[in-house]
Parts: C-alpha cells; structure tokens; sequence
C-alpha cells in the first residue's frame, strides 16, 4: 500500500516537472498560431481563442521576411559543414588511431590539450584571418567552427581503436592501398561514431549563433538564428510572428532529434563514461 | 623502414593532414594571434591600413583593469559561474534521480521531456523567454499572481534580469548533465545499496553513503563542463537584455564582442579574450585537481 502511494506521488512529480519543461515549448507553438496581439493580453491566453487560429504569422515570414532563404542557408551551412566535418574528422581519428607513423602520439596529446582553450579567444584574429582570405560574407566561412572539431577527433579515434589490426594488415597483404582499406573495412565499421558525430555536428552548426553573427554582415547570408535575432530588434512588439520564428528556427532540429533520439542520448552517455 | 612502413607511415600522414590543417590555421594560429593582437593597439584605423599598428606592451592589459566596465563583466559572469553552475548541476542531478528511480514507469518518455530543451536552439527559446517574462503579458508573473506574488519585472530591474537568465540557462541545459548523471547511476552495482539497506540505511543514507561518492568523478566530469560554457555564455544576455538593464547582464564575451566588433577595438578586445582563456585554464586546472582527489575517495 505504502509502495502504491509513494509510486503515485512520484509519478505526480515526475508529470507535472516534465509539463513544466516543455511548458515554453508549447507557448511557443501555441503563441505562433494566435492572431496578431492575442498574446499579449491579461491574463495571458495558453491556447488561441477558439476559430481564430491562424497562419499568418508564418505567410508573412516567408513572404515579406524572406525567411526561406535564411532556411536555406541554414541548411547549407549547417548540412554542408556536417558533411565536410565528418569526413575530415573520420579520416584524422581513424589516422590517429590505427596509422602507425612517427610522433603519432605526442601529437594527439598536445591536440587534446588545446581542447581547454575556449572558441571565443580565437574569434578576434579569425575574423582578421577570413577578411584577408577573402572569406568574410561566405556560407563556407561560417562553417568553418565545424569543419574539424577536436572532440570529433577523439570520438572517433575512441571507437577506431577497436578495429583489429590484423584485419588491416591483411588487406594490406592482398594489396589494397590504404585509401580502399579505409572505404571498405574502416568506414563501415565506425559507422555509428559518424552519425552521432553527425548529428551533434548538425546540432551545433544549425544552433551556432555567435560565430555567424561575426562573420555574417550581408543579410542575405545571414542563417536563420542571426535573421531572428535581427528581426527581434525591429518586431518586439510582434508577439506571435516571432514565436513562428521561433518555431521555423527550432523545428528542424527539434524532428532530427525526435527520430535520431538514440543517437543523441548514447552518444552523452557514453562519451562521458569513456572520456 | 621497410617500404610498407613507409606506405602506413605516410598514408597516416595523409588522413590527418586535412584536420592538422585546418586546426592550425583556423584554431593555433587566432589563439596565437589574439595574445599577439592583445598587445598591440590595433583599432579600426588599422582595419584599413595595418600598417599603422604599434606594439603598446601592456598597455590594453592596464585600460582593461582601469575600465569599470570591466570589472562589472566579469563580476556578472562570476555570478553567472558561481550561481548558475551549481544551480544546474543540483536540477540535473534531481531530474537522474527522479527518472532513475525504481518505481517510475516510461523512462524514457520522461528522459526524453528533460532533455528536449537542449536541442533547442538558444536564440529562439531566448526570445521565447523573454516573452515569458514579460512583466505585464508574461506567463511567468500569470502564474505567480495566482499565488499572490506581485508582478516583477524580470528582464527590466537589474537584481532580477541575471537571475532570469540564469534561470533560462539552467531550463535549456540541465537535460545533458542529466543524461551523464544516468550514466554514472547506471555504474553503480545494486549490490551495494542492497548492502545499505541490510544495514538499516534509510533512503536519504543511502543518497549520501552510496550514491554521492559513487558519483565522485561524474560530479567533477560535469562540473568542468558546465563551468566551461558557462564563462562563455553570450546569446542569452545579447538576445534577452544587450547587456542591460544598466550593465547588469552585460558578461565578459558579450564586453569582448561589443569591444571587439561594435567599436572595432580589437587590441582592446584580444586582451579580454586573452583574460577569458586564462580564467577557463585556471577553473579547469582547479577541478581537475578536485578530480585527484575525488577518485581517491572511490
């Protein structure tokens, strides 16, 4: 009797913390389909009043706001990056891991180390570095942050580890150069490494806000974080066309994560058990 | 060397040249330069023309600690650090504990719930945020009201507009410590609390005699990493206040950025963030140091 109780109490508290995580979310989502000033009235409404939900909000956002094209270069950068990342990072921690050369090790050391140096410190002179490289203004430009992330490095030097060297040194023997070996043993079984580097290197690229804000000065370049902190400036008062923003910017993301959730939650779990 | 050697050794070479690469110009070489830049006076006349760049020393390094400003960032992201860090990790820790537990039932549902806000992306949820704390229209005062807590004006009074954000923060990242605290629980062998309750140890016993040293070394995992992004924390305070009201969110890599690319000051600026790296190394050294410590215990 005792144990049903404490079951529904704990129940009860598990419930309502959750509800009131995802309360933002919702008002988000909610807000976005009310009509122009219904958010901001007392008492606040949870929910559009009944038959005035309306998308508006969104048609204008892609219409007058051009938010499609920020959409787009979201995607680009974020989905660009991702790829040209990946692949950088697959071959560097595959090296690391299983290539024997000289100073290997003492190099991987000091790469490990630089990991405690934040982002931010470098952005001064980065900034000057792609002005002189002509790269200022460019989706390429804003990728950059991801295209060879050191944690990536690690992670995926962690799970090559386990790839057995006599596997390897056999096709050697059969004379497959290095780079088939690489396509056709190494790959496919780091496989799962690579897309949970994928994703969190999707996350971080599509949720990079600083960065971007920095090397983005040309409003059709801008992505969709920097467009909405722009249009937040000059739309305040517009309650519910930035809560559809909000939502345009969150959703992408929001539906990776709801479908690729093993990936995501492993991928934490373990790297902070293994590292 | 034999000639296969020599093959390996240079396809090594090979598959992490592209990395090497772009680590080295993109990462070594703007660290290296902003402690270079931090020692020059480097402004936007030398935007046009570097040419007309000195060295000043340590000149930067002075105006920066005779400038109040200053002085106020970092105060405000001490207080970010010391308040909000511990903050979250306590919320993340209760939230392991609570989807850990032996009674509940859909945990992952509720795993999931907690840990959706990351993945958000901070800009927008910021402004989401703002909206609710809105000191008029704002859920947050609504709700609040109802227990008779009068309206407070969140975002607009400097002694609530850090809280606020602090707040915010520890709602958008408590999910991921979570997930590493349901790593590190999952460590734990049963056994040992079935020892503990052999031995008449009540629930609360059991928190402090098995869970909390058993979790020694997931405590400081978590803690380097919280305090790390936390002394970088930027887009909450330049979406949801600019630094205001009266500088009181105003934190040290938003003083960095508006110093750097506002005023165009980037000498200036480079000795701050030179000041923001060494600070991270200090807080990382000094919970790494904790961590010694901790594993002795386990």
């Amino acid at each position: 009797m005792r144990r049903k109780l404490e079951a529904v109490a704990l129940h009860a508290l598990v419930i309502m913390a959750a509800v009131l995580t995802a309360a933002p979310l919702l008002w988000m989502v909610s807000a976005s389909f009310m009509r122009a000033g219904a958010a901001t009235s007392s008492p606040p409404p949870l929910l559009p009043a009944p038959h005035t939900a309306t998308l508006e909000h969104y048609r204008a956002l892609f219409t007058s706001q051009s938010l499609g094209r920020y959409l787009l270069n979201s995607l680009v950068i974020a989905g660009g990056g991702t790829l040209l990342g990946v692949a950088i990072t697959a071959m560097a921690g595959y090296g690391f891991a299983k290539l024997r050369f000289r100073g290997r090790d003492p190099l991987f050391r000091n790469l490990v180390l630089l990991m405690v140096v934040p982002g931010q410190v470098a952005m001064l002179p980065m900034f000057l570095e792609l002005r002189e490289l002509g790269l200022i203004n460019t989706l390429f430009g804003a990728m950059i942050p991801v295209l060879a992330p050191i944690y990536g490095v690690f992670l995926v030097r962690q799970y090559a580890l386990s790839i057995p060297g006599d596997l390897l040194d056999a096709a050697r023997i059969d004379g497959a150069s290095e780079f088939r070996i690489f396509r056709s043993i190494v790959l496919p079984t780091i496989a799962p490494v690579l897309v949970t580097l994928g994703v969190f290197t999707f996350l971080s690229a599509w949720n990079d806000f600083m960065w971007p804000l920095i090397v983005l000065s040309d409003d059709a370049r801008y992505t969709l974080p920097v467009a909405l902190a722009n249009l937040a400036g000059e739309h305040v008062q517009d309650t519910e066309l930035m809560m559809s923003g909000a939502v345009v910017t969150v959703l992408p993301v929001f539906l990776a994560f709801l479908f690729l959730q093993r990936y995501y939650i492993q991928g934490i779990m373990a790297g902070s058990t293994k590292g | 060397m034999l000639q296969h050697e020599r093959a390996e050794s240079r396809a090594g070479w090979m598959f992490i040249t592209p990395a090497l690469v772009l680590i080295g110009v993109f990462f070594v070489i703007p660290v290296l330069g902003a402690l270079v830049l931090s020692f020059t006076d480097f402004d936007i006349y030398s935007i046009g023309n570097p040419a007309d760049t000195r060295f000043i020393g340590l000149g930067n390094y002075r105006s920066l600690f005779a400038d109040p400003l200053f002085w106020k960032a970092l105060r405000n992201t001490a207080y970010y650090v010391v308040v909000g860090g511990p903050l979250s990790v306590v919320v993340s820790l209760a939230a392991a504990l609570l989807v850990n537990a032996r009674l509940i039932r859909w945990k992952p549902l509720f795993r999931s719930a907690f840990f959706a806000p990351w993945v958000t992306t901070l800009v927008a949820v910021a402004l989401v945020w703002r909206y609710l704390y809105h000191p008029q229209y704002g859920l947050l005062n609504a709700f609040l009201g109802l227990v008779g807590v009068g309206p407070i004006d969140w975002l607009g009074n400097p002694r609530w507009a850090m809280p606020a954000i602090i707040l915010m923060s520890v709602w958008k990242n408590f999910g991921y410590n979570m997930l590493i605290f349901l790593a590190g629980l999952q460590t734990i062998p049963p056994q040992l609390y079935e020892a503990a309750e052999l031995d008449g140890a009540g629930q609360w016993q059991r928190f402090r005699q098995v869970t909390v040293p058993m979790l020694g070394p997931t405590f400081v995992f978590v803690g380097v990493v919280t305090m790390i992004a936390a002394f970088q924390i930027f887009s909450e305070p330049y979406v949801m206040t600019q630094g205001g009201p009266l500088k009181s969110t105003l934190t040290l890599v938003l003083f960095m950025y508006e110093q750097g690319f506002r005023w165009w000051r980037l000498g200036f600026a480079a000795a701050v963030a030179v000041v923001l790296g060494l600070l991270t190394l200090a807080g990382t050294a000094v919970q790494l140091r904790l961590r010694r410590g901790g594993e002795r215990v386990v």
